[in-house]
């Protein structure tokens, strides 16, 4: 499976750059000469141009035959929700090091995803591991796992796998048996045990919004799970999850595990690099899901864990008030 | 029993009492409460039950886990007692039957309760995943109630010949339909023969689909990493398990059906002593597999198992588990050990017990592993900690043990409750090979 995406991979940069470069100096010289061609289109103007075909080699055609050729921009948009995003791997690394408990990625998770119920999605979490070793902050998203229980157990595919690497909940499907709930270790999945009073929802067709699995909480559906999706309608459009540039000390990671690279919305990191210096691992590594989230151990921090309490509820994740 | 007309007479349907007319009455009346709650859920959504992102399961499935348990008598009571040849069977196998048929068919209704989104229901054939158990148990479920439902009907078919010949003169309009039943049975040797032919094989069909049901139902919560379901011993956990609860019910049906109707003369202390001998041996199994559970454990638990047996033995959960183990469990036992234990009376009481505590054993199998997630519970309302039925999914589930009951009390009214026909033959058998009855 690796090595043929590896493959997969390799054949499509070689082509994608291929083309890349066709395109560009295609596209130079269309600009120079569209004012031609709409003059003389249908007669030979005699007029010669010198072009680079896809294999590298240059030709000699008439200038009046040139044409403007409509590419696909958006072939890397275009694909099936249920097979997600060709050539991809999303993963998140959570650097506990930094985070306080400013729970500002809770919040924008709630205020983005019209979180309604008593659960937030993404938990920061009151963590210490035995009484002798220090308490942390410990922030959770679904692990969007590569061996997920959740995938496994679901009886009608309504909770499925993606090649990017996601895990997502087609609402329209499920019925609300909560197998996954009960499969998930992390306690991931939130459950819409009422009618969710979404602001929205009563202008929902004001705002022509078509319901898509990529966008969760868009709508939240009665009777059915809800969880963390990576935000793949943000990544869409080339910007970062939520969670993550919400978060002032620059926490969270996203970015592609292909191309080694991840951002807090302040640097761009090597993925490897990132969990190599600083003894990355990911959450329950034993029962072998797999997770798509790492997590950088609570060393060397720079704030007091003391300073986080301030900010923590224990009953309580999502703000109403608002 | 030499005079079949006498029998016929004492075994044929009669009218309900007016205790029998209580009874249904006072079962309608909660079905219908239940019915009511029911919508009432389907409106506003499972909010109102107190399930909530923790304790996501509740009596629903726990009560879904005891009818599955239940129904499991018509492979033991029935097929089991029939392949090892033991005739004392004979007067109470219908019941059984009609226990089975009952405790399936609610099950079914059950697990469509609990899910939240019951108009989605036909994703489970259209979308069908196979890896999922639920999957299995789609498959599953059916297959036993079909096979359950022969099990109960093709014996009765030479009976139902017996009722419409019995019902001719008196109740011509019954006769008529006990005959459209009976499927022109005229008991012909060629009859006879594809008749004992098709029990034999629905009798060895239902075993290892009872095995499988019960089985599946175990696999429902052991394919979870959850801690207290993680278990590679919960399927023959909950095979005994439905060993006990199935015989347990049986004793209780057989008793009352047979003070309403008057069987004294045809189930006799004898079957209750034999029935109690074998609740024993069902309930010792249960024993062993229930320390394997949760005795064996306390060795090599990791801290999450720990705390969760902590909280079984000593902590929130202790007194519904300790009542469970000892008064519906080690108690019994005891007491059925004695050949008085055995009685009538007394194993009925004792079969109340066992009937009680298998309900409650399935809500401590269900509800306390839920509040002992991986990761701690935060973030959430205080009451999510916790979890007590509400009064919605009290009056559900009281409603579905009702329909169960009626369903079994409505079988009993209609249905000769003691197969006539084979009891016949068997007098018969008797006769010719000069041998007494067992």
């Amino acid at each position: 499976m690796g090595d043929t995406n590896k493959k997969e991979r390799r054949k499509f940069l070689d082509k994608g750059l291929k083309v890349g470069i066709a395109a560009a100096l295609g596209g130079l010289a269309i600009s120079k000469i569209t004012s031609k061609i709409n003059a003389k289109s249908n007669s030979l103007s005699g007029e010669k141009m010198e072009l680079m075909t896809t294999d590298g080699t240059l030709i000699e055609i008439d200038a009046s035959e040139v044409m403007e050729v409509q590419h696909a921009e958006d072939h890397d948009k275009k694909y099936n929700v249920r097979e997600g995003m060709p050539h991809r791997k999303f993963v998140m690394v959570i650097d506990l090091a930094k985070c306080k408990n400013a729970l500002k990625c809770q919040q924008s998770c709630n205020k983005h995803h019209y979180i309604t119920g008593d659960n937030a999605w993404l938990k920061v979490y009151k963590m210490q591991e035995s009484k002798d070793t220090a308490p942390y902050w410990m922030p959770t998203t679904c692990m969007h796992c590569d061996k997920p229980a959740c995938v496994t157990v679901c009886p009608v595919d309504a909770t499925f796998k993606r090649q990017d690497g996601l895990v997502l909940i087609d609402n329209e499907r499920c019925i609300g048996c909560r197998f996954c709930m009960a499969a998930c270790p992390y306690s991931t999945r939130v459950f819409n045990w009422s009618e969710p009073d979404q602001e929205f929802t009563l202008d929902m067709d004001m705002i022509n919004h078509q319901y898509s699995p990529e966008h969760g909480g868009m709508p939240s559906v009665k009777g059915t799970v809800d969880k963390c999706d990576f935000c793949p309608h943000q990544v869409k459009n080339n910007e970062l999850p939520h969670c993550v540039t919400a978060c002032p000390n620059g926490v969270i990671y996203f970015g592609d595990k292909y191309e080694d690279t991840v951002n807090n919305g302040e640097e761009t990191v090597r993925l490897s690099k990132l969990l190599e210096e600083k003894s990355g691992y990911r959450l329950m590594e034993g029962l072998g899901t797999e997770p798509s989230v790492y997590y950088l151990p609570p060393v060397d921090r720079l704030v007091d864990f003391e300073d986080g309490l301030e900010e923590f509820t224990e009953f309580k994740s999502v703000d109403k008030s608002e | 029993m030499v005079n079949y007309d006498v029998f016929i007479k004492d075994i044929a349907p009669r009218k309900f009492s007016i205790r029998g007319k209580t009874w249904v009455f006072f079962l309608a009346i909660i079905i219908v409460a239940g019915i009511i709650a029911y919508i009432d859920q389907l409106i506003q959504g499972q909010v109102v039950t107190n399930m909530r992102d923790y304790v996501l399961w509740g009596i629903y499935i726990s009560n879904f886990v005891f009818f599955v348990a239940t129904s499991f008598v018509g492979s033991v009571a029935v097929a089991i007692l029939r392949l090892t040849k033991n005739p004392w069977r004979t007067p109470f196998v219908r019941i059984a039957e009609i226990i089975t048929v009952a405790s399936i068919v609610m099950a079914g209704i059950t697990i469509i309760i609990d899910m939240a989104r019951p108009d989605r229901l036909l994703n489970l054939f259209v979308h069908a995943r196979l890896q999922s158990p639920i999957t299995w148990d789609v498959i599953i479920i059916p297959t036993y109630m079909a096979i359950s439902l022969l099990l109960l009907y093709f014996p009765l078919i030479p009976d139902f010949a017996l009722l419409k010949k019995h019902f001719e003169k008196t109740k011509p309009k019954w006769s008529k339909w006990y005959g459209k039943l009976s499927l022109k049975w005229t008991g012909s040797k060629i009859q006879k023969e594809v008749h004992a032919k098709s029990i034999a094989i629905i009798c060895i069909m239902i075993i290892p689909v009872g095995i499988l049901l019960q089985t599946v139902d175990a696999w429902l919560f052991s394919t979870t990493y959850r801690v207290g379901w993680d278990s590679t011993n919960f399927a023959p956990y909950f095979i005994s398990g439905a060993f006990v609860s199935g015989i347990g019910s049986l004793i209780a049906v057989i008793y009352v059906v047979r003070r309403a109707k008057k069987l004294e003369h045809y189930i006799t202390d004898f079957h209750f002593d034999k029935l109690g001998k074998l609740l024993v041996l069902a309930c010792l199994i249960y024993i062993y597999f229930n320390i394997n559970e949760y005795a064996m454990p306390l060795f090599n638990s990791k801290k999450a198992d720990s705390e969760h047996l902590q909280t079984l033995f000593t902590g929130a959960y202790s007194f519904p588990f300790w009542i469970v183990t000892i008064g519906g469990l080690v108690l019994p036992t005891i007491l059925m050990l004695f050949k008085k234990g055995r009685k009538p009376l007394p194993i009925f009481i004792v079969s109340i017990l066992v009937v009680i505590g298998a309900w409650w054993k399935r809500y401590i199998i269900v509800t306390p592993t839920l509040m002992h997630p991986f990761l701690p519970i935060q973030g959430v309302p205080e009451s999510w900690h916790n979890y007590f039925p509400s009064l919605h999914e009290w009056v559900i589930t009281s409603a579905t043990l009702a329909m169960a009951l009626l369903i079994i009390t409505l079988l009993v009214r209609y249905l000769p409750i003691i197969p006539i026909q084979r009891t016949m033959d068997e007098q018969e058998l008797n006769k010719t090979e000069n041998k007494t009855a067992l």
